[in-house]
């Protein structure tokens, strides 16, 4: 029987957050890559909440974007809401948060792959890795079609054998119903690749002619939108927004929900996987926290074309006659009809100590994975990864440095970094805490910090680097001239000053002094500034977090000097690390466990010790050199 | 902040004549000027040539602390290859120890087990042959500095610490929290909240920091264990040299179950007596929990005591007892009960000691009567001084890198004090007190981990 046998440089399978990126940074390398997914419609699909973004994860929007993914720029395009949240604390962490339509949103995703030079799209169910000698060679299709490749990406979401739950309903599917992988699974534990099983959930979707919005609060957008990308004009997202709603569960809820623990397959033990402990389903909320009366209930739309509402904070694996009994005790929820059930999902995923840094498999050469594979959960972290694990594998092909983000320059770099170095047990989420330099790593300043790598990479055109360059020597220009503009205590500047509700100057003062107060910034004192340039808004912004954080800033650099120096100090490659014999047992197996890529990383392992840290120090002072 | 200046004792910590603190690094000169006055008060070491020595005063502030000779040497002609100096101060463990602490104060910090050594190979001044023995020492340093701070620190103290940092950490958490998922968590009005709560938290670390001052809250001295089989009469002792009632005692076998202890000075000489149960097959559980931690301590013991009952013929338990003492342990043997018919005389004793090939001094006492405890005294002090018994220097160096570590919790919550006070925003908050809480950890030897991302999810309905 004849058959199809065809070449490219990359494989990526999978089209989801992770896959888009991917293939698209491969693609724009200029290396022939196919993508692979079980369905065309499903591309960037959005199968549980509809927005992008929040708190640390809209600052993984910003560096994909930075890096030069396409995840910011589509969500400017199909996002109906927009909103900074936490504007009232410090910059670090002020995130954006965009509800998006998703059905725009994949549709944009598709055409952009559909649109992208040596991008081949193919709907296609992949079966099988081929590896030879400990290196990739391609994949194989359910239809027995192969394609070879030096490099294949992993990025196949929650479909491996997945199974999706409620009640005593157990669906083999994907997610929405789509069609599983259900034979990759067997071709990576052939291949040695140890699997966990992970769940997650979504809640139920409501017709919004079933609502009554007048028992619940309206929440809007911001009425200035920022944009996710840096190469989105401002001016182009002051949209028309949508509303979401806020109502919350009540003790009738929660008496239904105790009532009827039995019934879910949490409880009953049909469920194996792991779940996330950030993101509880609603019973798991209700028996955790049984002394919080009442919990809210985010009611959100999937899309301006669409009457489905996404009912957040409610997600469930109850049987379907308990989530309508229980919906409907919620304010405005009382006639609810359900357009799509509220279900679990169980998915075969990798122990992601498997990969270096770099997501490339330690046991396989030239085999990349990103996303929900990975033990991670989130759009952001998907295409965070899928981003990564592209570009390396691009970098692989081409035999170019592979990027490595550490946890000083990127929250990238953090997810990456504890994916591979800790201990995890349940799918992934970022968070700002998870971050020890959050001063440093903030979504003002991604493009400031990650585009000269974009663009060594190739991802970031001339023209943009080139504003980059431009703009940081603005802000130091900036900077360093606030602080020698000396203000007297003139009449003029007096009376700005208790304009602003800020004490008068005993004494002289420079212009950086005053932005330090916290009731005054930069744009506050162009009265009193004759000789200011003309800037750019976002000079402007990092010349005030600059002056105003000086201090925390400074503290936070030195502790990056100090992080960075076992940063630097490179460990070998399948070494043993019973050779080194001051070592204790335990470090000795995890770091042969491991294979830390250098010291830092091996000081972050779990069971070594700072001791075990200085022996390594003197071992590879002799030795490794 | 952590500096990469370090500083530790260089001699060993006993009363002997001089005492040297050596600083190492590249601040070390600015550390120096910080704390050294010449005689006119006018030198700065910062300016002086390497390899001179100046006399002067180490101050703390305004105070004097000791009169001493600085050495200056500057890289690389130095053993590490740094910048180094090297206080020569009068001995005396007090008086080193609060050198080394006032260096700590003004920028550096308190070096690791065998950092010295490592330094000085890693910069190139040790041979590359010595690599496996450099390694060994900075392991096996570790170790004993790591037992020496579970040894010495108080129970309660640890539980204290424990509790501190329990507060703190799920004030870190809530704050996370809300800033992770502010739509369901508000952090409306507490800066107010966590002020006070801070305020509480920094005299907890002030008492116990001005403790550790007064040496409660580490233990130093000798560890003495008493040893012997049950009834023996190891309370009876301990209660005549601690000189009240502490252990029960009774003449049931088998009282003290677990392990009693106290502290006693003789005549300078700080002794922690621990009184443990008397080792024997134990009949109950709780028993062998106590005979098991008997074990222990005579494992971490710098001299012991054992009690043999001179009434009663030597019998298993005290064939156990030889054989555990028998790991080049310093010991005495006491011939308790002299008041009583003796069954064992000192030739018995010692003719079971030479099976297990000891020798150790063998004194006839009675706890009951009081009777032989000053010739025990005069041998504890003799075979101090005479350096026979001493405790390793990394107690000593354990106990300031703890202060330090308190000195440094204290720092940070002051700063998060300071961020409330300025109006900060919460995010500043927990970003010291993290720092707080990991320095506390490390005075306990728990690191942070997963502590604050299980806090967040246990303590904290997040959203979604």
């Amino acid at each position: 029987m004849p058959q199809i046998i065809e070449e490219y440089d990359v494989c990526v399978v999978g089209a989801g957050h992770a896959g888009c990126e991917a293939a698209l940074a491969c693609a724009r390398l200029g290396l022939e890559t196919i993508i692979f997914t079980v369905s065309i419609e499903s591309i960037a699909l959005m199968p549980c909440n509809p927005n992008i973004g929040g708190s640390s994860k809209g600052h993984l929007v910003r560096e994909v974007d930075a890096l030069g993914g396409q995840m910011g720029i589509n969500i400017d395009q199909a996002f109906i809401q927009s909103k900074m949240l936490n504007v009232s604390k410090g910059p670090a962490v002020h995130s954006l948060r965009a509800q998006a339509d998703k059905a725009k949103y994949s549709q944009l995703m598709r055409n952009t792959l559909e649109n992208t030079e040596h991008l081949t799209l193919r709907q296609a169910e992949v079966t099988e890795l081929m590896v030879e000698d400990g290196r990739i060679q391609g994949v194989k299709t359910f239809s027995g079609a192969i394609y070879h490749s030096h490099a294949v990406v992993l990025c196949t979401g929650t479909y491996l054998k997945s199974r999706c739950l409620f009640g005593d309903v157990v669906n083999h599917t994907g997610p929405n119903g789509l069609q599983p992988a259900n034979y990759l699974s067997d071709s990576l534990k052939k291949h040695g690749v140890e699997l966990f099983r992970f769940k997650t959930g979504t809640p139920a979707r409501i017709d919004k002619r079933s609502i009554d919005f007048s028992q619940m609060q309206e929440q809007k957008g911001d009425e200035k939108v920022v944009p996710f990308s840096f190469t989105t004009d401002p001016e182009d997202v002051q949209i028309n927004q949508v509303s979401c709603w806020l109502t919350y569960t009540n003790e009738k809820t929660h008496e239904i929900i105790k009532n009827n623990l039995d019934r879910s397959p949490l409880y009953s033990g049909i469920i194996e996987g792991t779940g996330p402990r950030y993101c509880p389903s609603i019973e798991d909320k209700v028996v955790k926290f049984s002394d919080k009366e009442r919990h809210q209930v985010f009611i959100e739309p999937e899309g301006l074309y669409t009457n489905e509402m996404y009912v957040g904070g409610m997600s469930s694996s109850l049987p379907e006659d308990v989530q309508y009994a229980m919906y409907r005790t919620v304010a405005g929820l009382e006639n609810a009809k359900i357009v799509r059930n509220a279900y679990a999902i169980e998915y075969d995923c990798i122990n992601p100590r498997q990969l270096y840094p770099t997501l490339e498999f330690k046991g396989i050469k030239g085999l990349f994975s990103g996303g929900q594979f990975n033990g991670s959960s989130g759009y952001e972290e998907a295409a965070a990864q899928g981003l990564v694990a592209g570009i390396n594998a691009a970098m692989f092909v081409l035999g170019r440095e592979p990027l490595v983000l550490d946890r000083s320059e990127a929250y990238i770099g953090v997810l990456i970094d504890d994916l591979v170095t800790k201990d995890n047990k349940e799918p992934y989420r970022m968070m700002t805490s998870r971050a020890e330099y959050r001063l440093l790593l903030r979504q003002d300043n991604a493009d400031l910090r990650l585009s000269r790598k974009g663009y060594e990479i190739g991802l970031i055109s001339q023209q943009r680097y080139d504003r980059i360059v431009e703009k940081e020597a603005l802000i130091e220009k900036e900077v360093e001239r606030i602080q020698h503009v000396n203000i007297g205590a003139s009449k003029k500047v007096q009376e700005l000053l208790v304009q602003h509700g800020s004490t008068p100057l005993n004494a002289g003062s420079t212009i950086a002094e005053l932005i330090r107060r916290p009731e005054l910034c930069y744009e506050d004192l162009e009265e009193i500034d004759p000789d200011r340039p003309k800037l750019w808004k976002d000079v402007i912004e990092q010349v005030n977090i600059h002056v105003k954080y000086d201090g925390y800033i400074k503290r936070q650099l030195k502790q990056v000097k100090e992080f960075k120096r076992l940063e630097h100090k490179k460990l070998p490659q399948d070494f043993d690390y019973g050779q080194v014999k001051s070592l204790r047992t335990e470090a000795v197996q995890k770091l042969n466990l491991y294979q830390p890529i250098n010291i830092g990383q091996a000081s972050r392992i779990a069971g070594v010790s700072p001791a075990d840290i200085s022996v390594l120090l003197v071992y590879m002072d002799q030795y490794g050199k | 902040m952590k500096t990469e200046t370090i500083a530790a004792i260089a001699t060993a910590m006993t009363n002997a004549g001089i005492g040297i603190i050596r600083i190492s690094g590249e601040e070390a000169f600015q550390v120096i000027d910080r704390v050294y006055r010449s005689k006119k008060g006018d030198k700065r070491l910062s300016q002086a040539e390497s390899h001179t020595v100046h006399y002067g005063y180490i101050c703390d502030g305004e105070n004097v602390v000791d009169e001493v000779m600085v050495l200056a040497l500057r890289a690389p002609n130095t053993y590490t290859r740094e910048d180094t100096i090297e206080i020569d101060c009068h001995g005396g463990t007090l008086v080193m120890r609060r050198i080394l602490e006032t260096v700590l104060k003004n920028g550096a910090r308190a070096a690791e087990p065998g950092e010295f050594t490592k330094r000085a190979f890693l910069n190139g001044r040790i041979d590359l042959s010595q690599a496996e023995s450099v390694m060994d020492l900075i392991q096996a340093k570790n170790d004993f500095a790591l037992e020496c701070s579970m040894h010495q620190l108080q129970g309660k103290v640890k539980d204290k610490i424990q509790a501190v940092r329990g507060g703190i950490l799920h004030e870190i958490a809530f704050i996370e929290s809300a800033l992770d998922d502010p739509e369901h968590i508000s952090l409306e009005g507490y800066g107010d909240r966590l002020l006070e709560k801070v305020e509480g938290v920094v005299e907890e670390v002030n008492i116990l920091l001005s403790s550790s001052e007064n040496g409660v809250l580490l233990k130093e001295g000798i560890n003495t264990v008493i040893v012997g089989k049950p009834n023996a009469g190891k309370s009876s002792l301990m209660n005549v040299l601690v000189g009240r009632e502490k252990a029960i005692v009774t003449d049931i076998a088998g009282t003290t179950r677990d392990v009693l202890e106290e502290q006693i000075n003789l005549n300078g000489i700080t002794l922690n007596v621990i009184d443990t149960a008397g080792i024997r097959e134990a009949v109950d559980q709780v028993e062998k929990i106590g005979v098991a931690r008997t074990e222990e301590y005579l494992a971490a013991a710098d001299f012991v005591v054992y009690v043999v009952d001179a009434s009663l013929d030597l019998d298993e338990n005290d064939k156990r007892i030889l054989s555990l003492l028998g790991r080049g342990k310093k010991a005495v043997a006491l011939l308790n009960k002299s008041d009583l018919l003796q069954v064992v005389t000192e030739e018995r004793l010692r003719e079971e000691m030479a099976k297990n090939r000891m020798d150790f001094p063998v004194i006839s006492i009675s706890a009951k009567e009081k009777t032989g405890i000053r010739q025990l005294e005069e041998l504890i002090k003799e075979l101090f001084f005479k350096g026979e018994i001493c405790f390793n220097d990394e107690v000593y160096i354990t106990s300031v890198r703890q202060k330090a570590a308190l000195q440094s919790a204290l720092d940070s919550l002051l700063l998060v004090k300071q961020s409330i006070v300025d109006g900060m925003s919460e995010d500043f908050y927990s970003i010291d007190l993290m720092d707080a809480y990991e320095e506390l950890g490390s005075i306990i030897g728990e690191s942070v981990g997963e502590d604050l991302v299980n806090e967040i999810f246990s303590k904290f309905c997040m959203g979604k």
